[in-house]
């Protein structure tokens, strides 16, 4: 399987994990080491950075991580560069989780501030992995400020409902440039083998995994449903066919 | 849009009350059923109709509770701040008219306390004062914000209802959350049991979510006052205040308290024990109605003080609650500075936070201590 590269990173794991919503610290821990992620994130507002013994910190303290922070909480874009700038300081990570939700009902993400903290945040040098809607307009305009890769939404967050955005999912995958994420939505292992065969570089799961009532081999399910779902994708699928292909041809008289 | 004063006043208490009272078992097999709920299912939910389908609530709250805040439970405690209160409330130990000694703490002692607090691990505190707006007034409260904020990640007040502005000035200060909570939404009766004070204006104290909404105040927290009137019809306009707030400030959190009465020491002057409580609920219906809000409403917060006994909250940490206190202490001081002054009301689950963590540890769920950063406020 090829690796994803985003930023000159190289990830042989195509499936990046959340560190909310589990029962322990340590269940977190195991849960992701059996999923094999690279890629953890981690909200800004739940880790205590001045505490060298911070408990979500310590379990996530494994060379295979990479912390990827998120600015869950914020407002608006200013909110979100003070807030990336502090996670910068604190976790010593360029790399950022651009998240900006200002309805905590549904946490469904502004585009309109996203793009404004976006531009600015890539030219303070951050590496910046947008949370948004699966709004491929949006996603090619990210992709002119400069962001790393584009994480549009399968459905909402938390919901378990899957590719809900597929048709808009597609077409983001068909035109992007920088590697897309899917996030937010995905409740099975088929949901994310199904992201990956339609060429998304990566899934992001946090609520599946963590509510589950067995992390650890949820967590495992999760990384061999990513692995056969990319494994499909560049093996070529076989299209499933509209119509038929009948064994006399209409047009063999023209041979 | 319509204010909600003016969706307030095209219901009636009795209506209301005899809607709910009517629901069926259908009524309450569809609402379970839906996967959006409205309002009317909520008054299946709570009606007499649901207390057969109370597991079947249960599960579903828990589930519904899971899926949206995982398996953790968001810990906080109270810091009260004065007792000092110029409002009688027929219910409270603050009541201007109950001959109790009167504190309002130092800033020193704010400090005291607030160690005292922050060693047993907390990192989300309520500040809590009667309504007394010379001594606890804006400048006071922004003071003790200011004290605070090296101290705690996420501050939040019960307090008198303030001005938009005022809000707008503790909201720089760090303030977080505001909790006020209407105590009862009859408003005939409001009157009897607020005779006397800035509190005994019942239309101030309806719209100041709306202050607060317009205020940017991040979070904010509705209740009642569960055993002044009937329980089921104010928690019916509980959850129609609740719904028309997420519409008009959809960019505001908000979360519900379950606080039912408890015995109070009233030491009137005639020496005589007040017992109010005429509409006491029980604790199948209090889980029922904590059911059916979170069936209602997956988003919203649900919280639960230590007014309620060990065997209750222990088992209905499971079933829909997101936040808890413990070791809690409702009285100016009670932390350190002055342990024994009198409290507003006596808790009934005395276990430290240490000992709550462990039991919902127990339980399979994560103590939570921070879950906010000082500089996102």
């Amino acid at each position: 399987m090829k690796p994803l590269v985003i930023a000159n990173k190289t990830f042989h794991s195509r499936l990046f994990t959340g560190t909310g919503k589990f029962s322990s610290s340590l269940l977190m821990e195991e849960a992701l080491l059996a999923s094999g992620s690279e890629l953890v994130t981690v909200a800004l507002k739940r880790v205590d950075t001045q505490n060298p013994n911070d408990d979500i910190l310590k379990h996530l303290a494994h060379p295979q991580f990479n912390l990827l922070p998120n600015t869950s909480g914020v407002r608006n874009a200013k909110e979100a560069v003070f807030a990336a700038q502090m996670a910068r300081e604190a976790l010593e990570t360029h790399w950022l989780k651009l998240e900006i939700h200002p309805d905590p009902k549904y946490l469904l993400p502004d585009p309109v501030e996203t793009l404004k903290a976006a531009e600015e945040l890539v030219k303070l040098g951050f590496i910046v992995l947008p949370y948004i809607h699966a709004d491929p307009v949006l996603c090619k305009r990210l992709e002119e400020v400069g962001v790393a890769a584009v994480m549009p939404l399968g459905s909402v967050i938390g919901s378990n409902k899957g590719l809900q955005t597929k048709d808009f999912l597609q077409i983001i995958i068909e035109q992007s440039k920088v590697p897309v994420v899917v996030d937010a939505g995905i409740g099975a292992p088929s949901h994310a083998a199904a992201a990956l065969e339609m060429g998304a570089d990566a899934v992001l799961v946090n609520t599946a995994i963590a509510v589950s009532e067995q992390p650890v081999p949820m967590a495992k399910a999760f990384k061999l449903a990513v692995e056969a779902g990319r494994m499909a994708y560049e093996a070529k699928l076989a299209q499933p066919k509209n119509f038929a292909e009948p064994s006399s041809p209409l047009t063999s008289f023209l041979d | 849009m319509s204010s909600f004063k003016e969706i307030f006043n095209s219901h009636t208490w009795s209506e209301v009350q005899q809607s709910i009272s009517s629901k069926t078992v259908k009524d309450v097999e569809h609402a379970l059923q839906k996967e959006k709920r409205d309002i009317e299912d909520f008054k299946a939910l709570i009606s007499p109709a649901a207390e057969a389908y109370l597991e079947q609530m249960a599960q579903l709250s828990h589930l519904l509770t899971q899926k949206r805040f995982g398996k953790t439970m968001q810990m906080y405690a109270p810091m009260y701040l004065s007792n000092e209160c110029q409002n009688i409330c027929t219910y409270c130990a603050f009541s201007l008219d109950n001959k109790i000694k009167r504190k309002t703490l130092s800033d020193a002692e704010i400090i005291q306390e607030a160690e005292a607090i922050k060693a047993m691990g907390y990192d989300h505190i309520l500040l809590v004062t009667g309504e007394a707006n010379q001594s606890v007034g804006v400048p006071y409260l922004k003071h003790a914000i200011q004290l605070l904020r090296p101290y705690f990640s996420n501050i939040s007040i019960e307090v008198q209802p303030l001005e938009q502005a005022e809000y707008e000035v503790l909201r720089q200060e760090g303030l977080h959350t505001v909790l006020v909570y209407q105590e009862t939404y009859h408003q005939e009766n409001y009157k009897t049991h607020h005779p006397k004070g800035k509190k005994s204006n019942f239309y101030y104290r309806l719209e100041t979510p709306d202050r607060l909404g317009k205020a940017a105040i991040y979070k904010i927290g509705l209740g009642i006052l569960i055993g002044l009137e009937d329980w089921r019809t104010d928690s019916f306009f509980t959850a129609l205040h609740l719904n028309y707030l997420e519409k008009t400030y959809w960019q505001t959190k908000y979360s519900i308290s379950f606080p039912r009465l408890r015995p109070i020491e009233l030491a009137k002057e005639d020496g005589q024990h007040i017992q109010p409580a005429s509409q006491y609920i029980s604790d199948k219906q209090l889980v029922q109605l904590i059911c059916a809000y979170r069936i209602f409403n997956e988003e919203v917060e649900l919280s639960l003080s230590t007014r309620e006994s060990e065997t209750f909250r222990n088992h209905s940490l499971k079933l829909g609650i997101t936040s808890m206190s413990a070791g809690s202490k409702t009285n100016p001081g009670g932390y350190s500075v002055e342990p024994q002054s009198l409290e507003q009301f006596e808790i009934s689950d005395e276990r430290s936070p240490k000992e709550i963590a462990h039991i919902i540890k127990q339980q399979g769920y994560e103590p939570v201590w921070k879950d906010w950063d000082k500089i996102l406020s």
